[in-house]
């Protein structure tokens, strides 16, 4: 059967030979087709879905035979996490202060040279110059975390112990520090697309108001893209929560209850990664304590993703 | 307003532009630590790493002596996993994208999609190397094999491509469409032969984004159980005999550039910190490679069209 393409070749004249059941039949057959080739791509779409469910489904699964071993209460408030130790003890707060006392390091930097970034491009930078730095952040935002971990290892942590020598080789301070560097792009690029979409009304309101650039930017352009900013920051803050290769490499692989950022210590995503370089056989209890850790995570990016759609229905501002 | 008020509004307003020129700086020097943070973590593995670059460096396996350890069996799996991972991602992400911007009806089920594909971009990695070692590894039963690892790679950006295709299908005017449905085409007539070809360039960039990103992750494949030490090559792709082509190497275990890199930063001798260098300066350069063509696409081919 021929397609009859807008346009295209037809041999056949649309009307000519054919008969009124025949072309009853071709127009059957194409609806066929085109019923089929829509459910292929709801098929496709589906997928997506289906990793969702296949997340929850693998870390539940595994957490719940992990929970019949060890109590929920005791993964909770138990303040030591020693899997490999003959009594092994699995309390996920020290796992929990390191992935949070990084993540705050990380986002001191992030947040405020972020902001900085995208209110000097959005509002001060030439176009020229905007052009020529959009792409150079879009690529630091592009280099594997790895060469951060390495960046920080070899770099970053020696200059810090320039300042501080008694500084261990590993500490939170310059994993923290590279990641705040790594999530920069991040937080600058959706917090400039969000000013740059406050209308330019409101700009030249101000302006004719007698406001400076500085004043304009952040009494009329901030308070407006709030709803957008807020969730660049949240990006930010679930970046810097799942981020593991950095602190992997560079924050040690001990759990250390501290909140001390000068101090080594893992990270719940760091302890992953250690279980799995190892050789752990299926169904013990290390296997499953990496998808109790997991579920963790999840549920801590899950409660941000949540914030943001609360935060970007509370801020929004149509204009 | 009185005369001697001017000298105060004018001292208000001398305050108030050196304020915009103090925060002008301060915008500029915030930049200057992501972009000198770039130049020095290039500069400096380019410095430590660049005597052991070299045509061996990329035909030799790794070793225990570092002075002859390379990066053969890496870059190779590298490439067969990216192999896997564009074959699997491509196809579903500009499919699923294609659906919800051309097909999809408004309804429960659609946003229920949307909000999922929003979601799943801000999973962590490592989480999706957890659903790969219950699911590809164990449940499916692929092993910690190229197959495995690629299809992990290929869920991880699935939502950038999606997003991609979905952005770069929208900016196509309505009447594109509505010329096409006037001559007579059907929806899917409409979207092979006008929707995809002109949406191509955002889906390459897109595409390329989602790739320079999956060379480069570590965590989900360490996660599923990837070797750190692999002293030989998987199966070749292409065969002597019919039918030319075979996938044992599917199945094959491997190690990718990441990991390599990882395995020589963890240990303590100086020696493997320059291989760690090395290998991160070529990883590096392939990620920049590839941005550069998306960026050259976007900058480029998207200003020739004219709707």
């Amino acid at each position: 059967m021929q397609e009859t393409n807008s346009g295209g070749a037809v041999t056949v004249a649309p009307y000519g030979p054919l008969s009124v059941s025949d072309r009853l039949a071709k127009k059957a057959l194409r609806n066929f087709k085109e019923r089929v080739i829509e459910l292929l791509l709801l098929g496709a779409a589906c997928v997506s879905v289906l990793t969702t469910v296949g997340i929850i489904w693998v870390l539940v699964s595994e957490s719940v035979n992990f929970f019949g071993t060890v109590s929920i209460w005791s993964f909770l408030t138990d303040t030591m996490w020693t899997p490999l130790f003959a009594e092994p003890r699995y309390g996920i707060l020290p796992l929990l202060a390191g992935t949070l006392t990084t993540s705050v390091v990380a986002l001191l930097v992030a947040i405020p040279l972020g902001t900085t970034i995208a209110i000097y491009l959005s509002e001060f930078a030439r176009p020229t110059v905007r052009e020529v730095v959009k792409p150079f952040l879009e690529l630091l935002g592009g280099i594997p975390t790895i060469v951060y971990g390495y960046f920080a290892l070899m770099v970053v942590i020696p200059l810090l112990q320039l300042i501080m020598p008694e500084l261990s080789g590993f500490n939170m301070l310059g994993a923290g520090i590279v990641m705040g560097i790594a999530i920069i792009p991040y937080v600058s690029s959706l917090a400039e697309d969000a000013m740059r979409a406050v209308p330019m009304s409101m700009r030249e309101g101000s302006y004719a108001m007698g406001a400076t650039r500085l004043q304009t930017a952040f009494r009329v352009v901030f308070p407006a893209a709030l709803s957008g900013i807020l969730s660049a920051y949240i990006l930010g803050i679930s970046r810097a929560v799942g981020e593991t290769m950095i602190v992997a490499v560079a924050a040690g692989m001990q759990p250390n209850f501290t909140v001390n950022p000068l101090e080594p210590a893992q990270t719940i995503s760091a302890y992953i990664v250690q279980v799995a370089l190892g050789d752990l056989p299926h169904g013990s209890i290390g296997y499953q304590s990496i998808f109790a850790a997991g579920l963790s995570l999840m549920l801590m990016t899950l409660a941000l993703n949540l914030v943001g759609h609360v935060v970007r229905r509370r801020f929004r501002e149509a204009y | 307003m009185k005369a001697e008020d001017i000298p105060l509004i004018r001292k208000i307003i001398r305050r108030n532009k050196r304020l915009e020129v103090l925060f002008a700086v301060a915008g500029f020097l915030a930049l200057l630590v992501g972009v000198l943070t770039f130049v020095a973590l290039f500069a400096q593995m380019a410095v430590a790493g660049w005597e052991r670059i070299s045509p061996d460096f990329f035909t030799n396996f790794p070793s225990r002596r570092a002075g002859q350890a390379g990066i053969l069996s890496a870059w190779v799996g590298s490439l067969l996993v990216m192999l896997v991972t564009a074959v699997s991602a491509v196809p579903l992400g500009v499919a699923a994208g294609i659906y919800l911007e051309e097909y999809a009806p408004k309804n429960l089920f659609t946003d229920i999609i949307e909000i999922n594909v929003t979601n799943l971009a801000g999973v962590p990695s490592i989480v999706y190397g957890l659903l790969a070692l219950g699911v590809f590894v164990y449940t499916f039963g692929f092993g910690q094999s190229i197959l495995s690892a690629g299809l992990t790679l290929g869920l991880l950006i699935l939502p950038v491509v999606i997003v991609a295709t979905r952005e770069s299908i929208r900016s196509i005017p309505l009447h594109i469409r509505e010329a096409a449905y006037g001559l007579g085409a059907t929806r899917w007539q409409v979207t092979r032969d006008h929707i995809v070809p002109y949406s191509l360039p955002g889906i390459m960039t897109g595409v390329i984004i989602g790739m320079s990103r999956a060379i480069g992750e570590t965590a989900p494949i360490i996660t599923i159980g990837a070797l750190t030490f692999i002293a030989f090559l998987p199966e070749s792709p292409i065969g002597p005999e019919f039918p030319w082509v075979n996938f044992e190497w599917l199945k094959s275990g491997f190690t990718v550039m990441p990991i390599q890199m990882f395995n020589w930063t963890s240990r303590p001798e100086e020696a493997f910190q320059q291989n760690a260098a090395a290998a991160g300066f070529i990883l590096v350069l392939m990620t920049l490679a590839m941005n550069a063509v998306s960026i050259w696409i976007r900058y480029h081919v998207r200003k020739d069209i004219k709707w």
